[in-house]
């Protein structure tokens, strides 16, 4: 099939605004009716408040008002409702947000901000997730089973700092243990990490006299932001307007409603005066939601021949002092716990606890990734114990159609996709060939890893996308979503496939960059790589809508039947003579007949979409189908080890993934290589550090270093395109996929390399060197 | 001599015009830039030298807004992204795709436009010691280096 915009590298619509320094961001305004807003954070990772003493700062300069727990007392949170936005009677981590200065300028707001002093009597930490679940562990919250739930699928344990567990069991574990002719067990750490989206987050936050509320935000979710300001505000949702512009980065971090809160508690201590709020680097680190933390024991069964037989795995998921969305990433991980393999008996339990952290919230791969990292790491030991070759394993056991997820879904050629046909690309772009470990010179190890991986989304059953598709006089057609542009070019994308539907070229599409709660159609968030795909049918839809109203208008005008017409090149023309047409432009805004009076107006379209049939998942057994589709992909690694000081360097990096169908393919390039960068900072360099006494001490950009210029290897994207039925062209959601097993391609390679097991991250030469010295002695 | 105790005015030179500035001692050339001549392209990424989001060319090479006083860019010739007259760095940075949510680039697109004008031929091991200031979240680096490659090519230089 010929296409007209779909599968071409459209350049982005707001690129020349981006490359000029036109492009506006929340923080980008300034106005002298604005007040600023500087946070207060706790010097204690765990402790009660025993005074804070505020008179000072009142006092200060430029001062407007001082706000603590006690102003506002709410709590907050998009699963479970734990989270004061600001301390109130106890901190639970290290820069946890205690108080907020508003003050005339920024300067004088930080100034009294370092007058405000808190007294904490502190009490003893949980250090790790492990710690959590110890028998006498202190608790972070005493009552966790008592606080409302935001959603009925989460399960706190009382008197623990268990605040969700979630099982898989499918098939007999016993019998899959008697199949098995071999059993390999590992475990595997990783740290909690920070997002580092370069736009720190920043709100601003008005209220008018008649009680609306107005918010401008660098957020991955403004109808999430809206509703939770309705509700802790008391107000109708229209009278909650949440303006998002573009926004400088998010990978997840920006997925919750977290700021807002304070901006809004802010404002009304001011009568409702404007107050921005932005955040140092420093404090986007330290009191704003990371990555999780994970601990993972798996043991795996299987014949000698590579067939698995069974699987038991534990995740341990760190998500800091607050849940946020930890629990959904604890049920991320059981719903896909096996990675991409065909077994048909399995058991799993993740476990969300709480620890005296910075707490933790989506980040890119929502769980998945750290999961992925451990399946993947256990794959090459299972290899490695039947003398078998990694690609192979993996290419024995991968999922098909007609197999079953952990979640017992069953998987078609649409819904999965084609892993297989990735594992065969992967290794060739590889050179698998050339043997997974070569000696280069004195003391130089050139070795390969391959890893797989699998995605799909845990959104909510009822997650929904619109869109709308107005028309102007002169036949161009403007397009809106409430999908927020975030970085991974989704409205051009939008665009793409709505320039496709109407068979308009793409520059008489206009995309609004700005989101706004007020006027643009609702969207679910921006998150989970979902957004071409359902807001891609939302726009399919308003796309088809709009052709109807063209079509009939243009039958009058044409004097014939709609079905007589067909639609090309922004212009309807007789499907039995294309010479004879009728542009959009003349039937657009109606069509005017030559003595003037005119029938029909606007064309406007509309079009919304709901993922069908999800369910939630069984609180036995896991039963249940969170997800539309999967995304399965191959990657694998090149990378040389320098055995004399174990210094190493990454030559290669590769993904190949199934995307259904790849709209635009150099922007979803992009993404992947952008991921697979992240993935590989995670890999050897990231992880938040936190002290005896669990102050982090790590918040800035030289001390928590990710991935510089000169750094990367050479990158590789390559797709295989399945098409998944139920997407827009057959496009399966992608960007994130790039970040979910390159670190375990890495990591596979390297434990080969030294001989060792690297089983946690991040690895630096240091960690090879110890792991090597401890295998000698 | 300048001298200020609380707040002055001084005149900047930038993008070819005289500004004046009102401006605390203390206020960096960063914060004078978007707060108060709403100069918004160079962007806070960290506000500590580590980022490189605020870079802008001081007198032709790059410097990092946020680690320079206001008061320190008197007399010098100061141009920031909007001052940029498209040059073909931007254009490469479109067709290479180097960038996806924008927040680093015009402190990119400034580093690579001093490089190019300070070194024309620079080899990759300059390319890489110059842009290493600067960081992205978002893209893989591969992008951008293909963008700074491509204008260096061209270069007649
Ligand atoms: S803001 Fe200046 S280097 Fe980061
Ligand atoms: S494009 Fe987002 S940080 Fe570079």
């Amino acid at each position: 099939m010929q296409f007209l915009a779909v599968g071409k590298s459209v350049i982005r619509k707001e690129a020349w605004e981006k490359v000029t320094g036109q492009a506006k961001y929340t923080a980008d305004i300034s106005s002298p009716e604005l007040l600023y807003g500087v946070i207060v954070t706790s010097t204690c990772a765990h402790g009660n408040i025993k005074q804070i003493d505020i008179e000072t700062a009142r006092s200060m300069p430029g001062v407007r008002a001082v706000i603590t727990g006690d102003y506002y007392p709410i709590l907050t949170g998009s699963v479970i409702k734990d989270r004061p936005p600001l301390a109130s009677g106890k901190v639970r981590y290290y820069g946890e947000p205690v108080a907020v200065v508003v003050a005339d300028t920024e300067a004088e707001a930080a100034a009294a901000a370092l007058q405000v002093k808190v007294s904490y009597e502190e009490l003893p930490t949980v250090n790790s997730p492990a710690e959590a679940i110890k028998a006498n562990a202190p608790l972070l919250h005493e009552f966790v089973d008592q606080y409302q739930k935001s959603i009925p699928e989460v399960y706190p344990q009382a008197n623990s700092n268990v605040v969700h567990h979630v099982k898989i069991r499918k098939g007999d574990l016993n019998k899959g243990w008697e199949d098995a002719e071999v059993v390999v067990e590992g475990s595997f750490t990783l740290p909690m990490s920070d997002h580092i989206a370069m736009e720190t987050r920043n709100a601003m936050a008005h209220i008018l006299s008649d009680g609306k509320i107005i918010i401008r935000t660098s957020s991955q979710a403004p109808f999430p932001v809206r509703k939770m300001i309705s509700e802790q505000f008391g107000r109708d949702l229209g009278d909650v307007i949440v303006h998002v512009p573009l926004v400088g980065g998010a990978f997840g971090g920006k997925a919750s409603v977290e700021l807002e809160y304070l901006a809004v508690l802010a404002s009304q201590a001011v009568g409702g005066r404007k107050v921005i709020i932005s955040i140092s680097r420093e404090q986007d680190i330290a009191s704003f939601p990371v990555k999780i933390a994970l601990e993972a024991r798996i043991k795996l069964g299987a014949r000698r021949d590579g067939t698995l037989t069974a699987g038991e795995y534990t995740y341990l998921v760190g998500t800091g002092a607050y849940a946020e969305s930890g629990p959904r990433m604890a049920n991320a991980m059981a719903m896909s716990c096996t990675g991409p393999y065909k077994l048909d008996n399995v058991w799993c339990d993740a476990l969300c606890v709480y620890t005296n952290h910075t707490y933790a919230t989506a980040f890119r791969g929502f769980g998945h990734g750290s999961m992925t990292f451990a399946v993947e790491r256990m794959m090459d030991k299972l290899a490695a114990a039947l003398k078998m070759d990694p690609v192979q394993i993996r290419r024995k056991n991968a999922v098909k159609p007609g197999d079953t997820t952990p979640t017992q879904v069953e998987l078609t050629e649409s819904n999965l996709g084609n892993l297989q046909a990735c594992i065969d690309k992967a290794e060739t772009l590889i050179n698998w060939e050339q043997g997974q470990v070569q000696y280069v010179g004195e003391n130089k190890i050139l070795a390969r890893g391959v890893a797989c991986f699998w995605k799909t989304s845990s959104s909510p059953t009822d997650a929904l996308a619109s869109a709308v598709v107005t028309f102007n006089s002169d036949g161009s057609a403007n397009l809106q979503v409430g999908a927020v542009e975030i970085g991974p070019s989704t409205k051009t994308t939008l665009a793409q496939i709505l320039a496709e539907k109407l068979s308009l070229d793409i520059s008489r599409i206009h995309v609004e960059m700005e989101v706004d709660t007020g006027h643009s159609p609702h969207h679910w968030k921006t998150v989970a790589s979902m957004s071409t795909f359902m807001v891609g049918r939302a726009v399919e839809e308003a796309a088809d809508d709009a052709l109807k109203q063209l079509l009939s208008l243009a039958a009058i005008a044409m004097v014939c039947a709609p079905e007589d017409l067909m639609v090309e090149n922004g212009r309807i023309a007789y499907k039995d003579n294309p010479q004879e047409y009728i542009e959009f432009a003349d039937i657009a805004h109606g069509y005017k007949h030559a003595n003037g009076s005119t029938v029909g107006s606007q064309v406007i379209g509309r079009g919304s979409f709901v993922m069908p049939h999800l369910s939630p998942m069984d609180q036995e057994t896991g039963k249940g189908k969170p997800g539309p589709y999967q995304t399965p992909g191959a990657q694998a690694v090149e990378v040389e080890l320098n055995t004399a000081d174990y210094t190493y360097r990454i030559l290669k990096a590769v993904t190949v993934l199934d995307a259904g169908r790849v709209i635009n393919p150099k922007a979803a390039q992009g993404l992947v290589m952008g991921a697979m960068s992240m993935g590989l900072g995670l890999a050897t360099r990231e992880e938040l550090v936190f002290n005896q006494k669990q102050e982090l001490s790590n918040t800035s950009l030289r001390t928590y270093k990710v991935m510089h210029i000169g750094q990367q290897p050479e990158y590789i994207v390559d797709w295989v395109e399945t098409p998944n039925k139920a997407g827009p062209y057959g496009a399966r959601g992608l960007a994130e996929h790039g970040i979910l097993g390159i670190h375990a391609a890495l990591l596979n390679a390297l434990s080969k390399a030294a001989g060792v097991e690297l089983d946690q991250l991040p690895v630096y030469a240091e960690t090879i060197w110890k792991k090597v010295e401890e295998g000698r002695s | 001599m300048l001298q200020m105790i609380d707040e002055g005015l001084i005149e900047l030179n930038i993008n070819g015009e005289t500004r004046k500035v009102l401006v605390r001692p203390a206020d960096t050339l960063l914060f004078a830039l978007r707060e108060r001549l709403g100069l918004t392209g160079a962007k806070p990424g960290c506000e500590n030298g580590d980022c490189g989001a605020c870079t802008i060319l001081l007198d032709g090479w790059p410097v990092k807004s946020c680690l320079m006083l206001a008061v320190e860019a008197v007399g010098h010739q100061i141009t920031t992204i909007e001052g940029l007259e498209n040059p073909p760095i931007q254009q490469a940075f479109v067709e290479k795709f180097a960038f996806q949510c924008g927040y680093c680039t015009p402190g990119f697109i400034m580093n690579c436009q001093g490089l190019i004008n300070n070194h024309p031929e620079a080899d990759e091991a300059t390319i890489n010691e110059w842009l290493q200031s600067n960081i992205c979240r978002c893209t893989s680096y591969q992008e951008i280096t293909a963008a700074i490659k491509s204008v260096l090519q061209k270069n007649p230089a």
